[in-house]
This record gives C-alpha cells, structure tokens and sequence, in this order.
C-alpha cells in the first residue's frame, strides 16, 4: 500500500499539477487560434511576464505588511490577471492589429509572435536578470500531510498548498470558462467567429470585440498560469519559454482551436510526462516473489533528462497519425 | 533598383570599416567569420522558406548536428575508446537497433497476413515498443560503459573541411527525415513540428555524454587553417597572429559563402529555381501541371538543410569549442528567421546582405547597451537616485530586444525586407 500512495504522490499529484499548467497555457493558444488563426509563439512568454507581475505586486503587498492566510502571490492574482489582460490587449494592438488590418498571412503573424517572443524576454531579462525568484522568502510554503485511514500504511499523501490552489483556480477558470462560451452572448459569438469568420461577421456578430475578449482571457489565462507555475516551483526569465512547446503539444493534441479538446490535451500530457519518468520497479516491489525476473532498481520508461522530450515525441506522433487531434479541431 | 543594391552593400561596408576603426581589427575580423558563417545559414534557411515556402522553426537542429559533424571528423582520436570494449558494446547496440528496424519495418505490413484496421495499429505499437525495449536494453549499459571507461568516443582525427562536408551531409540527412515526416502538413503546423523536432535533437545530443561529452564540452576543435599559437610560436605577436589567422579563416569561409551563392543563384535562375517558385505560390496548379509537390519540397528541405549544417560546422570550428548546452533558441534559430525577414526572403543577395548586416548589428547592440546604460547609471547617480545594478548582464539581454523590436518593425513597415524578391515577367 505505501507504494501505491507513493505513487500517488509522484504520479497521481505530479500529472495533475502539470496538467492543469499546461491546460491553462493551451486554452489560450487555442483559442486565439480558432478566432485568429495563427500560432501565438508569445503565449509562453506572456505566462511568464504575468508571473513577475503577480511578483512585483506580491512584493509591493508585502511591503505594506499585509498579512493574508493564503500565499501573497495567489491573493494579489486577481490584479495580476487584469494588467496581464490589459498588456496582452496592448501587444495585440501595437503588433498584430496593424498586420490584420495589412490582410497579412497568418504565417506573418507567427513570425510577428516571434518578435514578441524576444521582445518581452529581452524586456524581463532587462529588469529581472537571469537569476531565480521565489515567492516564499517572505513566507513559508504550507504543506498538506493527510493519513490514510488504513492498516499498515505509514507514508502519508502530501502535496502543497499552492499545488491545492492551482488545482483549485484550474477547475474554476475551466468552468467559467465552460459557462462562459456556452451560455453568453459574446461567448457563443466567439465559437461561431471560430467556426465561420465570415459568416459571423455577416451575421451581426461584432468580430473586433470577439478579437479583443480573446485576448483579454488569453492574457489573464496565460497569467494565471505563469504565476501558479511560479508559485508551485520558481520564477525565472525562461520559465515558460520551456513549456511552449508541450502548451503547443496539448493545444495540437486536442485539436487546435478547440477549448476543451486543450484542456483534455494538458492533462494527457501532464500524466505522459509524469508516468514516463516515474519508476515503475517501485508498483512491482511487492510482487517480487511472484515474478521469474530480478527487478531493476530503475525501471522507468525513459531517463528523467528526456521529461520534457515526451511531449514532443507525442506531439510528432499525433501530427502524424491525426493532425486534426482527438477532438477535431479548426484546421483550414 | 541596382542603385539600391549598391547602396546597401556600400553602407554595409562602410559599417564594417567603421567597426574596425572603433573596436580594432583582431575583433572585426572575428565578426566577419561569424557574420558570414550566419549568412551561409540564412541562405539556407532562404532555400527553404524564400524558394519554397516551408517553415523551419529547427534550425537549431541542423546547427547542433553540423556542429557534432565536425567535433567527430576533427578532433583527435581517443585511444582509450579504441582500445576498450566500447566499439563491441556500441555493434551490440546497432545490431539491437537493427532488429527493432525490422520489427517495425515488418510490423508496418502486416496487411499482407491478413491483419487490418486497428490490430494492424495496435501490432505497429507493439512493435515499435518492443523495439524501444530491445534497444534500450543495449544501449544503457553501452552509454554506462563508455562514459566510465573512456570518458566518450572522441574524434577522427580527419581534417576539418571533411568534417564541414560531413556536417551538411548529416544535417541533411536529418532534413530529409525531418522533411520526409513532417512535409505534408500546413505552416503552423510546420512551425510547431519542426521546433518540436529541433528540441528533442537538442535534449538529445546535450544528454549523450558517452557521444558528444554533453555539459562537459568538447575542446578545443582544429581549425582548418594555422591558427594563432602557430603563428605566435612563429614569432609573431599576439595582435598580428590573431588578424593574419582568423583573415586565413575568413578567407575560407568567404570562398564558401561565395561558391555557394554562386550556385544557389545560378539555380535560382534556372528551370529549377522556376518550377520551385510555382511550388511556393500555388502548389496545387503546379501538382496539376504534373510537379511532384512533395518530392521536390524535400528536395528543398534537404538543400537549405546542408548549408545549415555548413554553417553550424564552420561556426564551431571557429570557436573551437563544442558545448550542446550553448545552443539557443533565440539565438540560432529566430536570429536566422530575423536576418532573412529583414534581408528579403527569396533574394539570395537580401539573405547575404541580412545575414551579415543583422549579426553585426546583434554582436554591436551589447557594447552600445553597455554604453547606453553607463551614461543613463551616471546620469541617475548624479541626479541621487543611485547607479544601475550590473549593467554588463543586462546589456547582453538589450540585443534580443532590439532584435525583436526589429522584426516586427521590419514586418510591419517593409514586409518584403530591404532587398525584396525581384519577380522577372520576361518571355
């Protein structure tokens, strides 16, 4: 049994929280995809420029001496998000509006996205340096120990208060979400603009809004996850520059332009990555006298080094064998 | 617009005798290797995106795999390796590595006993995972050995301009893996595929410590001409052995920069670089006209593959210095992506004149931030509000602003770049 929670704890938990990271970042890759339809290389990067927001504002609340019984980082969210809308409204404006209105291809657009890429990492690396950041120096990082209730089982399932959170924010942002392009007026707007520009134009839908709600919930989205990632693990100038790509991979596997096939597709990755370096010899330790072969200590699918190459692979495979994704996604 | 031309490689000029005049000669020389091994780079990338249209968002690959190339052909060899059982563990790996092909190769044609639909999937997995497994099986003890024996493979000893020809062959051979798996599909996806690959070659060529000594770092790489200790233990000195030196270099890599826009633009010009344009803009009339649209984009593919694997060689050759962990994003693929926007894409004269202008302007933006940032330190001390906190790590970051500041201008102002395509409507 204890391995079993063992292996909750390293692979139940850990797909989770990476799941949910990843999900968040492919909602809004996705969704600029099917009302834009370009590849917004920059989404990475407006993660992490909304997690130094949500840092400079915690550092400024601290100051204060405010003190809140949750993480300052996660309270001052809220305001984070909403400068990180407001900002993601302003790239779009002074670098991809102009573009648009030129009748650009969208591939001009992604090399655009490029530029931003550098743009904002050149700007963060400029005011931050390369060093880390943590949010808990001022503060400790709460951890959650809960006994199982059962006969001979002595390791407990831990996880961390901002990992709670993240899980938490994760599954509100989805249902709003949900709610939000379900039963709204600008909400269905969006999915009709996704699947018809054209014709939701013709149809009186007002598509310059649609464009910019869009990036007002990619930003604040993109924000949101920056900053859980920031808070679970640590704030760096290259934090999501790394998780671009396995954004890109959940946002193809579920079909691009897709919401909920992007959020199915973060958490498929998150437990591919999670499951591929967790150790399988430590689940067959206790058949060890039902097995004919000598266990390896290690026995994991691929070395940790490669964790990341995973999602990659994945991402090579599905674009092969189904480039529309799982769900069928906009592909024009 | 011949006028045009001339004006901009006259100011481009006139901008490296200015480097020279201000930052001394040892160093503009050093420039210029760079600048033209990049721009050998962006003409290959030209092949690609300004001939045929494809995104390469993994040029970065293509870089680290020339650079290997060389580092394998030219450095001395490792005796300790020869000498071991290392070469008997790596057959045994081929050997496993061959059989897991043939488990594939086979389990790709099972229709043919008869077994369809999604058992012929389901026996495709299969295979493809037994073979991971038998391959695995080989190779981890083969790395664990190497790496505590011998360190790791070590080189040829073969001289370096094989090893430059050997790293475009490499590279295109990965090009046409590359291409050969992700051509059919469209730009983004492209884009997405194609950085995705670039990645894993990375992870994977900076984890293999037993082939490329990973985040040790191979060094120092011969060069294919005296370098300076040769010429300082001729006498000398330290200045004039590194011009007369890195000039030999220079001289090199100019000759090969030369001959390939030679060919490239003669190819350009011809039926061929024709059939290629009518591919870019409209591959369906061209498909129709009876072009192998796919046939010739990996053709494509694997030609701007080569000159990226050139260049990555010559480039670390001239470093002397093999280090898989150097490789950026930033700078070695969208630097690229920005010399040839800003140069012109489907010119060969625009990804040249791109390619050198752009990577001075990068190696120049360190110093003039550095400097920005002194004045703007004093003038805020003098005004009581405190210095800058280290000024010289920032500055390096200043240049990929600028960089980005000037590919979005560049698109937004001037998209076809400074030297566009000339479209000839003659005959």
């Amino acid at each position: 049994m204890n391995d079993l929670i063992f292996f909750f704890n390293q692979a139940v938990i850990g797909g989770v929280v990476l799941g949910s990271i990843y999900a968040l970042g492919a909602v809004g890759v996705t969704l600029i995809f099917g009302i834009l339809r370009f590849a917004h290389f920059a989404h990475g990067d407006m993660m992490t420029m909304g997690g130094f927001i949500a840092f400079v504002l915690a550092g400024v609340v601290a100051g204060l001496g405010i003190a809140f019984p949750l993480p300052i980082g996660f309270v001052v969210l809220p305001f984070a998000m909403v400068i990180a809308a407001a900002l993601a409204l302003g790239i779009d404006k002074g670098f991809y509006a102009p573009l648009r209105a030129r009748g650009a291809k969208p591939v001009t657009l992604l090399i655009a996205s490029i530029g931003v890429t550098m743009m904002i990492q050149g700007l963060i690396r400029l005011f931050f340096g390369v060093g880390t950041y943590s949010f808990f120096d001022s503060e400790p990082k709460k951890l959650f120990r809960i006994d199982v209730p059962i006969e001979g089982v002595t390791r407990p399932i831990s996880f961390s208060e901002p990992q709670l959170l993240l899980v938490i924010a994760t599954i509100i942002a989805v249902v709003a979400l949900h709610y939000f392009l379900t039963r709204s007026r600008l909400g269905k707007g969006m999915r009709a603009m996704a699947d018809n520009p054209d014709l939701a134009k013709v149809s009186g839908i007002n598509t310059k809004l649609v464009v910019r709600v869009t990036w007002v919930i990619a930003g604040a989205l993109a924000c949101l996850a920056g900053t859980m990632l920031a808070l679970d693990v640590s704030l760096k100038p290259d934090l999501a520059f790394n998780i671009v790509l396995p954004i890109f991979a959940a946002a193809i596997l579920g079909g691009l332009g897709h919401a909920y096939g992007a959020i199915a597709g973060g958490f498929v990755l998150g437990f591919a990555e999670t499951l591929a370096v967790f150790n399988w010899s430590v689940l067959l330790r206790p058949f060890r006298d039902l097995l004919w072969f000598d266990i390896p200590n290690s026995l994991t699918l691929v070395q940790s080094e490669y964790k990341l190459t995973v999602a990659f692979v994945i991402l090579v495979v599905v674009l092969l064998v189904r480039p529309t994704g799982i769900f069928k996604g906009a592909s024009s | 617009m011949t006028l045009r031309y001339l004006g901009l490689f006259a100011a481009l000029f006139a901008l490296i005798v200015g480097v020279g005049v201000f930052m001394g000669t040892p160093f503009t020389v050093r420039l210029l290797v760079e600048a033209f091994a990049f721009a050998l780079i962006a003409m290959g990338l030209n092949i690609q995106w300004g001939f045929g249209g494809l995104f390469n968002f993994g040029i970065l690959g293509m870089l680290m795999v020339g650079g290997y190339a060389v580092t394998f052909i030219s450095y001395p060899i490792n005796a300790s390796f020869w000498s071991s059982e290392g070469p008997l563990y790596l057959g045994r790996t081929l050997l496993a590595a061959g059989i897991g092909a043939v488990l594939i190769f086979f389990a790709h044609r099972v229709q043919r006993f008869g077994i369809t639909g999604k058992w012929r999937g389901a026996v495709i997995v299969l295979a493809w995972f037994v073979a991971y497994v038998i391959f695995r099986s080989q190779m981890d003890p083969a790395a664990s050995y190497i790496t505590s024996t011998a360190g790791w493979v070590g080189g040829l000893g073969l001289p370096v301009l094989l090893g430059w020809a050997f790293g475009g062959v490499l590279a295109g051979l990965i090009g046409y893996l590359v291409g050969k798996v992700s051509l059919g599909l469209r730009a983004d996806y492209l884009a997405i595929a194609t950085i995705g690959i670039a990645e894993i070659l990375r992870a994977v060529l900076k984890n293999l410590e037993w082939l490329t000594r990973g985040t040790l770092t191979v060094s120092p790489i011969p060069w294919p001409v005296p370098n300076p200790q040769a010429y300082q233990a001729g006498g000398a000195d330290a200045t004039t052995s590194f011009i007369l030196a890195r000039g030999g270099f220079l001289a090199v890599v100019v000759v090969i920069v030369l001959i390939a826009l030679f060919l490239i633009h003669r190819a350009y010009l011809g039926p061929w670089g024709r059939m290629m344009r009518a591919i870019r803009d409209n591959h369906i009339a061209a498909g129709s006209m009876g072009k192998d649209v796919t046939g010739r984009q990996l053709e494509i593919f694997v030609f701007g593959s080569v000159l990226m694997g050139i260049g990555g060689a010559i480039l670390v050759s001239f470093v002397g210095i093999y280090d898989p962990s150097s490789y950026q994003p930033i700078n070695h693929t969208f630097l690229i992506w920005v010399m040839l926007i800003v140069g012109g894409a489907g010119n060969n004269f625009g990804a040249l004149f791109g390619g050198l202008f752009i990577y001075i302007v990068w190696m120049l933006s360190e110093p003039m931030a550095q400097a920005l940032f002194n004045g703007l330190s004093n003038f805020s001390s003098e005004m009581g509000w405190g210095a800058i906190p280290d000024i010289e790590s920032r500055a390096v970051q200043m240049r990929v602003f600028v960089m980005g500041l000037i590919v979005t201008i560049a698109l937004r102002f001037a998209p076809r770049g400074l030297l566009p395509e000339t479209i000839s409507r003659k005959g």
